[in-house]
């Protein structure tokens, strides 16, 4: 049993959901999707929560380029396609009560995004990460320009230019790695190995993966496509993007970014988490006075990644660990959260949070979701969001005490904007627009019910999930801090 | 007993869980009594508890690991010693008597399923809060009581107002939980843990006895304590919360809750003692609260307000306790403003019950014989906070008093000014509402009744808590060796008090300190009967001209206008700024201006292509050309 | 062949470099000046010939066949450019009445 059976269900499923006719086309994806879920359970039950790479598979893809197709899991990887496989189905189902054009299509493209995150995920061939990266870019690139808003496809556009030129970057140094290594390879290991690239050449790879990193998390100032893209993107684009894309940023930095250039990491660490730092501060303030639901939504989640960036780059065993929870924990509240948005709009086509009010009163299970995920997100104790929020701030804090109350006014600052927002949308009177707001019933109860109940469930016994991750997360540390060089 | 623990916090969680997915499906009655009855089911559990560490002394109980990194492990552990015995019995005792009350004052209300589901859950995160033997799990009640407070003061929500009084008070606690949870940060780097039993022992030892870690580490924890506890300068949402349901005012924003800040400093009190410039700002942070609320106390309008700000007062008082050292003091005021301020709020809630929702003073007035329990268990409440022995407030407060002025004579003549404006303002109170002639409509006169009896037993017990309450402590000068809860509390601050030297003053001294506090008392309860009974005095109109200092302290020293405009207004302009300016025009302007760029000089070079065949075949030649000249002369 | 060999080198090899370049040279001049797309075409035909004849000459000069290989590859080549070529200008005719290149002046931006 190897990982490229998780790689390739999916790819299978796209194909074969092309062939579906548009009434059946959303059972034909959630079946799969929950197919390729339960076979993720099978892989988790079958782990071992220690730090090697299990399930591997290399098999000779073009030999003579030294390119291989060769991807395992370890810990790290092992978060990341529970993510993935637990918030496809997910996002499928909320999709439920939409009727897309073209939905086989639609669906298609969810799950080959499915497929090619997956490769990103589990790929320890800097060719095949490459691919991965690009092959999940091109879905949602036409999720959001056929199915998205008014302004779609001058947005997508730019989302697209804008992700495209920094993974470009990325293969500029992927490629550069290749011509060092000494057997020419794309192997992952061969390029962590100690002595192929100097500190001096460290720091240019080291940027050129940052941007591509940066730019898909997106971490201030890279972040500009975000908003934008968010607010256009039909719901279940964003959710993809938000939930599940993003977090490739944050695992290549992870994965590769740090272990391939340890010593450009440790001259630019101040940088960078100086910027995920003010990443924080800004996201928060901007989310302040957003009117629109799904930019406010937006905007907090760069807030969000750039704690989990600022958490990563104090570079300790909990930071990461943290990191590695937060990405599960927003993963499912932004989810949450766009699913809201996605409710509210198509019942009373306004995400205007002004134009809103009173909605509890007529909905009053809608209005138990909707705080439970804002409590989550606003990182409550015994909530999934306290547990890595904690983690991370420690991390930053072990890096430097000032950033730390900046790093930490996100636990004020996502209070005031959700709180905020949740007052606006849910409190108050009435008005006539949202007084036959009707309360959320099948798939929508199922889909905030799951949501709930992860939220609520992670932030009481988070401890299976940080196991899965603590050996690999701590023999990742180990190995890059004994690279640093020892500053005197 | 230690097996059983865990059900002291489970039984109100399991209410909130029943009660809150049977809100509606339930009978209310059932409603009522299951929440009741799961917190007296505590109560009894507590009391075990409490004869437990009477007879053995303090005792853990291990419940789950609730998260690891390598070797960082917090676990959901609790602590039951001599100081969260009593927190417990103080939550479920108190919590009990205000379930029972709440069936009677929310009968009426269509959120009752909803409204003791959140009570319940409050107590819930109440109890883990005294009971956890970490920071960690401490902080978890301590921000679970937070979010209780938002959705019990946001508990009419439909009310804008209401609803921004809660957005108000969970943001405010959150700037305070910030102070504290960067303060655990520190704990945890400089003891490698946050379990009070790895933290405690270690700082009391010499290689550990270093003042500035602890001065950052208190000041810190103290930043939390502000924010939960009311005190300057983050006090402006306890009153604002008075928009709950009066039984939630009773219990969350005067008995239990906004004493989670005094509970934990005095838990840490070791780390505190060996930081005295904490000490030193938490005396004066409380004290200047402590004047600053009675001062607006004066002269509200509102039943409700007026004791809102008397429990910020009050706070300030435990705090100033705590600061100047006397932890068992500033605990047992804990202990006796349970008492007689829940009874007071609930006192209030069965004249606003009586009146129909009336709030306001102005409207009352004769309420004696109408309300005849409500009268006699309120004067007695207001006896007890006046300070007026022997009611419970006398002992607490002179014990406070007492420390204060072995520590600074200054502090204790304010101390003692503000003891009798607290006197006057209460018995303000009373004279508005009980005495003189009825002033509201008269509609409201002919609805005017005494509550039900679940609502007047929580009253009578409060009431003779509030007379007899005092009695555990009473003072050496009065009686040597009978100070029963200093006594029983003395384990929890033993190694405090090896550090701070205790300077007791001689009993004469003790006694006229006492005489002076009552007479002060005494001579501003005169006075209150001058101005509002003899002369029959009635707060003006909102609209009418107010005398300058009087206009102050009524709109509160304008310290919300304050906030909303040095720091509100600013950060949603800024807000605005960043967005507008900076992201749209500034960062983005620089990515579009990439793009744009790149287009307009394709415009511009594009012009070289004429699409004139000839030119293009002229251009290849001079190229090629060009290039054969460049290789042939190279070199 | 034998006498055929020796009859080309009898002649100089610097009067073949000459000759092509002339004639290159004309091609070149040829395609900068006139306008008719027909003309152009056989001035190019002209470079491709003058490029051959010089490869033939170097090929019988050095004794190396390589090149009069080249010469045929090009031969065939020319073929096929002129087969699409003329098909190209058959089509500017139809669509235009003129194989006059400044007429097509579209070819831009």
């Amino acid at each position: 049993m190897t990982v490229s059976i998780l790689i390739f269900l999916p790819v299978i499923s796209a194909l074969a959901v092309l062939l579906f006719k548009n009434g059946a086309t959303k059972h034909a994806a959630l079946a799969f999707s929950v197919a390729e879920l339960a076979l993720a359970a099978i892989f988790l039950s079958r782990f071992v929560p220690d730090a090697s790479i299990q399930f591997a598979v290399v098999a000779p893809w073009i030999p003579k380029l030294g390119i291989y197709f060769s991807a395992g899991i370890d810990g790290i990887s092992m978060i990341m396609i529970l993510l993935t496989n637990v918030l496809v189905p997910l996002i499928i189902l909320t999709t439920y009560k939409h009727e897309y054009k073209n939905a086989n299509a639609f669906y298609a493209l969810i799950l080959f995004m499915q497929a090619g995150m997956l490769v990103v995920f589990t790929a320890l061939d800097g060719f095949l990460f490459y691919v991965g990266w690009e092959a999940a870019l091109i879905p949602i690139y036409f999720i959001c320009s056929l199915w998205g808003g008014v302004n779609r496809i001058k947005v997508t556009i730019k989302f697209f230019i804008y992700t495209f030129s920094g993974s470009l970057f990325m293969l500029v140094g992927i490629i550069y790695l290749y011509l060092l290594s000494p057997s020419k390879t794309f192997d992952l290991s061969a390029f962590t190995t100690t002595g192929v690239v100097d500190a001096h050449h460290q720091a240019w790879v080291f940027w050129a993966f940052f941007l591509a990193f940066a730019i898909k998390m997106p971490l201030f100032p890279f972040h500009t496509w975000q908003p934008d893209t968010y607010t256009e993107a039909p719901a279940a684009g964003t959710m993809m993007l938000s939930g599940i894309m993003l977090k490739m940023g944050i695992y290549g930095v992870i994965r590769w970014l740090i272990p391939i250039a340890p010593l450009g990491f440790q001259k630019y660490e101040g940088i960078v988490i100086v910027l995920a730092v003010i990443g924080i501060v800004y996201g928060s303030i901007i989310a302040f006075t957003q009117k629109d639901g799904k930019r406010l939504v937006a905007y907090s989640s760069i807030a969000h990644v750039g704690l989990i960036a600022a958490g990563i780059f104090g570079w300790t065993t909990m930071g990461l660990q943290g990191a590695m929870f937060q990405m599960l924990s927003h993963g499912i509240n932004v989810v949450g959260l766009f699913f809201i948005w996605d409710i509210i709009s198509s019942r009373l086509n306004t995400r205007e949070v002004n134009e809103l009010g009173g909605i509890a009163k007529v909905a009053p299970k809608f209005a138990i979701a909707f705080l439970i995920i804002v409590l989550g997100t606003v990182a409550l104790p015994l909530t999934n969001g306290f547990i890595g929020e904690f983690m991370l701030l420690n991390s930053v804090f072990r890096y430097n005490v000032l950033l730390v109350v900046s790093a930490g006014s996100t636990m004020i600052f996502g209070a005031v904007y959700m709180l905020r927002m949740y007052k606006k949308v849910m409190q108050g009177e009435t008005n006539a627009l949202t007084a036959v707001f009707a309360d959320i019933s099948g798939s929508e109860k199922l889909v905030l019910g799951i949501i709930c109940a992860l939220v609520i469930i992670m932030g009481i016994y988070p401890q299976p999930i940080l196991h899965i991750s603590e050996a690999a997360v701590n023999n990742l540390v180990q190995t890059v801090n004994n690279k640093f060089v020892q500053v005197k | 007993m230690d097996k059983y623990i865990w059900l002291i916090p489970i039984l109100p969680l399991a209410g909130f869980i029943i009660n809150g997915i049977g809100r509606n499906a339930l009978p209310k009655a059932f409603i009522g009594f299951l929440a009741s009855f799961l917190v007296l089911v505590s109560f009894g559990l507590s009391i075990g508890a409490f004869l437990q560490v009477q007879h053995t002394g303090q005792f853990p109980a291990h419940l789950f690991n609730w998260f690891s990194v390598l070797e960082f492990k917090v676990s959901f552990d609790f602590l039951i010693d001599q100081l969260s015995s009593i927190m417990l019995l103080i939550i479920t005792g108190v919590g009990f008597l205000i379930h029972l009350y709440s069936i009677g004052y929310m009968k009426d209300d269509a959120g009752f399923g909803k409204f003791f589901a959140y009570l319940n859950l409050f107590i819930f995160f109440m109890l883990l809060l005294v009971m956890g033997s970490n920071y960690l799990v401490m902080f978890i009640g301590w921000e679970g009581v937070g979010l209780c407070s938002y959705l019990l003061i946001g508990f009419w929500y439909s009310n804008p107002a209401y609803a921004d009084a809660a957005k108000k008070a969970f943001i405010m606690n959150r700037i305070g939980d910030l102070g504290f949870i960067i303060g655990i940060f520190i704990l945890i780097v400089f003891f490698g843990s946050a379990n009070f039993a790895d933290i405690f022992p270690k700082a009391a030892t010499p290689q550990y006895a270093t003042t500035t870690p602890y001065v950052v580490i208190t000041l810190l924890l103290f930043v939390g304590a502000v924010g939960k506890s009311a005190q300057l300068p983050l006090f402006t949402w306890l009153p604002d919360a008075m928009a709950g349901p009066t039984p939630v005012s009773a219990l969350i924003h005067a008995a239990t809750m906004v004493t989670a800040g005094i509970y934990m400093i005095a838990r840490s009190n070791i780390l505190f003692t060996l930081a005295p410039v904490t000490l030193h700002v938490i005396a004066i942070v409380g004290l200047t609260t402590a004047v600053v609320a009675a001062l607006i106390a004066l002269s509200q309008t509102d039943i409700k307000k007026v004791l809102a700000y008397s429990t910020v007062s009050q706070l300030g008082y435990m705090f100033l306790g705590l600061g100047v050292g006397a932890y068992t003091g500033a605990f047992f005021h804990v202990l006796t403003h349970a008492f007689f301020k829940a009874l007071l709020f609930l006192g209030a809630g069965s004249v606003i019950h009586g009146m129909s929702g009336e709030q306001d003073m102005r409207k009352m007035g004769g309420l004696r014989s109408k309300l005849p329990i409500t009268f006699i268990t309120m004067l007695i409440g207001t006896l007890a906070i006046s300070g007026i022995p022997p009611f419970a407030g006398f002992f607490s407060k002179d014990e406070i008093l007492a420390h204060t002025f072995t520590y600074s004579k200054s502090m204790y003549a304010i101390g003692v000014i503000t003891a009798m404006f607290t006197s006057f303002y209460m018995f303000r109170m009373l004279y508005l509402t009980f005495w003189g002639k009825f002033r509201g409509t008269h509609e409201q006169e002919h609805h005017l009744h005494e509550s039900p009896a679940s609502m007047t037993i929580p009253l009578i017990v409060l009431a003779i808590l509030s007379i007899v309450g005092g009695f555990i402590g009473i003072p050496d000068s009065l009686w040597s060796g009978h100070h029963i809860l200093g006594k029983f509390l003395s384990p929890v601050f033993t190694n405090s008090a090896a550090i701070l030297k205790e300077v007791s003053s001689s009993q004469s001294t003790e006694i006229t300190l006492m005489a002076i506090s009552v007479g002060g008392a005494l001579i501003a309860l005169v006075y209150a009967y001058l101005r509002y009974v003899k002369n029959a005095h009635v707060p003006v109109a909102d609209e009418e001209e107010r005398p300058a200092l009087a206009s102050l302290s009524y709109h509160k020293f304008y310290i919300d206008e304050l906030y909303d405009t040095i720091i509100r207004k600013p950060l949603d302009f800024l807000s605005d700024f960043f967005y507008r300016v900076i992201d749209k025009l500034g960062i983005d302007g620089i990515v579009n201006g990439i793009g744009k760029g790149t287009m307009e000089s394709s415009k511009g070079l594009r012009l070289l292509q004429t699409g004139n065949v000839g030119y293009y075949i002229f251009m290849m030649v001079v190229g090629i050309i060009s290039i054969l000249f460049y290789i042939v002369f190279k070199k | 062949m034998e006498t055929l060999t020796h009859n080309i080198q009898a002649i100089p090899l610097n009067h073949y470099i000459l000759l092509s370049s002339i004639i290159f040279s004309i091609g070149v001049i040829g395609v900068l000046i006139r306008r008719n797309a027909i003309v152009i075409f056989m001035s190019v035909e002209l470079m491709l010939n003058s490029v051959n004849l010089l490869l033939a000459a170097f090929s019988v000069y050095r004794g190396d066949a390589t090149g009069q290989v080249f010469v045929f590859f090009i031969m065939a080549l020319a073929a096929a450019e002129v087969a699409v070529g003329l098909a190209i200008i058959v089509m500017i005719y139809r669509n235009t009445n003129s194989i006059d290149i400044n007429v097509l002046n579209r070819l831009k931006w």
